[in-house]
């Protein structure tokens, strides 16, 4: 068993009377990509945003053996855990190089942030070409590999990623699905939320299946493939 | 070296200008006035563009900010210190006003974390509405008769020496680390608060700044007009500040400039008209805002008041990563 970097007990989340995550308890190990798969409003937003104290919650949740009960969005942040929210929440006015100078807003370690941009625009090239430009002005491809890099920037080590595959042609889909796959071979942990299954599951060590709330299904990427119930459920054959 | 040598050039030359004209009398009294009132309005676009332009909130109350700064620091000139030291004394008495609206701006900065757009509009309406009250029901500076006994202390050279002090300050504010915060704020507040930003902190600072400078306006406008009254600081004045920030464009403080300038000078040039000064003020608003939507500068910001660091292609505070701007 490895080093548990996020761990939930209990966790619920809950709007008003609406339970939209009910009771649910997973991990995720260091060095791993985890994916949470279910299918619209199953709760897997809620669950992210649980995690990364955006939103108010029941049970507990602990990354890297600290409970985050209490912790403020940012300084969650500045631990390490680094959210590339839905719909990638990129600041358009701002040109590419503001976007990831945010992301270093509390970092103070000036020599390394400076190698981490080096860092980032050897991964994304076209972030570079592209560093004086609007981001509002990228397109779809471009702005979630701002969103990844401005994830990293953040010294994320471990990272959130919301539906990354939303609104990209398969092709570019996959293609950010290959860089996030270098991302963990180069030692960053991911915990990856999609409805589209069949991508998800390929890359993912372990995964989740979320069903309203509740985690019905659980195993590795390949045993999950081959799982019936996901293949009619998720996999639309 | 040229771009770095003008604004010098013309600070000085401003400066010198400042004390010139009223010590040789180069113009009348009346375009004096004007001037200073220009400086003051300034001050006020200014401060306001901050919470609205640059983060994107939507304040509405900022005369009451203004009549806190007006208020203080004309107690203090006229009840704590006599007429000889007052005159030493005056920057204090307005930096005392400005941190007395700085606190007010503490208060309407905490209701900013939960509510945004129309509904912290509403509050700080409120809170406009609640400080003129509250100072029409306080016998000690005059109730709604006002409060007057101040010295014309508030001249040329004072006026515009805090107004170039705003003008750095919020520069500086801008540019830097919290700057972009402010900007991410506008952007997008829950990418922000993921990006590492703490926003409850950016927003106090930007509160209090916006507020501090409101305040120096108003101690400046009471030491002008010599005389106050609660009505002067009421939802008309925060509207005169709205348009000017945004006849002149969000989100620049050339913007800021252009729209207190022009917003002055047509509310005089149009003062003989009376009562027509109130239909053709709104048709020229009208008319300015279905030809420049976005204000005259529209977000765009003249390169003096900008870094020199941050010039090429508007890279907002981005320091030590020279290597990246070719
Ligand atoms: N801010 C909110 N207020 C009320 N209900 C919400 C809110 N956000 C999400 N929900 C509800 O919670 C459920 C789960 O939503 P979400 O976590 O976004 O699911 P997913 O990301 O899996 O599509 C849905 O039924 C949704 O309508
Ligand atoms: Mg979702």
């Amino acid at each position: 068993m490895g080093n548990r970097i996020i761990e939930t007990d209990n966790l619920t989340v809950s709007y008003g009377s609406i339970a939209a995550v009910k009771v649910i308890s997973f991990h995720v190990e260091q060095g791993e990509i985890v994916a949470l798969i279910g299918a619209n409003g199953a709760g897997k937003t809620s669950t992210l945003r649980a995690l990364s104290g955006m939103t108010t919650y029941g049970g507990r949740v602990s990354f890297m053996g600290r409970d985050l009960r209490g912790v403020a969005a940012h300084k969650i942040v500045g631990m390490g855990m680094a959210h590339v929210p839905e719909g990638r929440g990129i600041f358009g006015n701002l040109t590419v190089l503001e976007n990831l100078k945010l992301a270093t807003w509390q970092r103070r370690d000036k020599k390394e942030v400076a190698a981490d941009y080096d860092r980032i625009f050897n991964i994304f090239p076209r972030l570079k070409e592209r560093r004086q430009q609007s981001a509002g002005t990228l397109s779809g491809g471009e702005q979630q590999m701002l969103a990844v890099g401005r994830a990293l920037m953040s010294k994320g080590t471990m990272l959130l990623l919301d539906e990354p595959s939303m609104g990209l042609s398969p092709l570019l889909a996959q293609e950010i699905f290959s860089m996030l796959a270098e991302l963990n071979r180069a030692g960053t942990t991911i915990l990856l939320v999609e409805q589209n299954a069949n991508m998800a599951l390929r890359l993912a060590d372990r995964c989740y299946v979320l069903e309203t709330g509740i985690i019905v299904l659980e195993g590795t990427g390949k045993e999950l493939i081959g799982n019936p119930q996901v293949k009619e459920a998720y996999l639309g054959t | 070296m040229k771009a770095r040598l003008w604004p010098i050039i013309l600070i000085a030359a401003g400066f010198i200008l400042s004390f010139a004209i009223p010590y040789f009398g180069l113009l009348d009294l009346y375009v004096q006035m004007i001037l200073i009132y220009i400086c003051i309005n300034i001050i006020l676009a200014l401060s306001l563009n901050l919470i609205n332009g640059y983060m994107g909130e939507f304040s509405v109350g900022h005369a009451g900010f203004m009549s806190a700064g007006a208020y203080i620091s004309a107690i203090i000139t006229v009840k704590c210190l006599s007429s000889a030291s007052a005159a030493w004394l005056f920057p204090f008495a307005v930096i005392a006003g400005g941190v007395g609206a700085a606190l007010l701006g503490l208060i309407v900065a905490i209701p900013s974390f939960r509510t945004r757009g129309d509904y912290l509009a509403i509050v700080t309406l409120a809170f406009n509405m609640i400080i003129k009250s509250v100072l029409e029901n306080i016998d000690a500076v005059g109730g709604a008769r006002g409060f007057l006994g101040m010295d014309k202390l508030t001249t040329l050279p004072v006026a515009f020496f805090w107004t170039l002090i705003t003008i750095w300050v919020i520069r500086n504010f801008i540019y830097s680390n919290y700057g972009r915060g402010v900007l991410s704020i506008r952007e997008d507040e829950i990418a922000s608060d993921l990006m590492s930003v703490n926003t409850k902190q950016v927003k106090l600072l930007a509160f209090v700044i916006s507020s501090f400078f409101a305040g120096v306006a108003g101690g400046l406008f009471a030491h002008l007009l010599q005389f106050i009254n609660p009505r002067m600081f009421d939802i008309i004045k925060s509207t005169d500040i709205l348009i000017m920030v945004y006849l002149g464009g969000i989100g620049s403080i050339a913007g800021s400039i252009l729209g207190a300038t022009v917003y002055t000078l047509l509310l005089e040039i149009l003062r003989p008209l009376e009562i027509w000064r109130m239909v053709i003020m709104p048709l020229i608003l009208i008319f300015l805002m279905l030809f420049r939507p976005r204000g005259i500068m529209g977000l765009k910001e003249l390169t003096w008041f900008v870094p020199v660091l941050d010039r090429i292609n508007s890279n907002r505070g981005v320091k030590g990563i020279r290597k990246w701007f070719s």
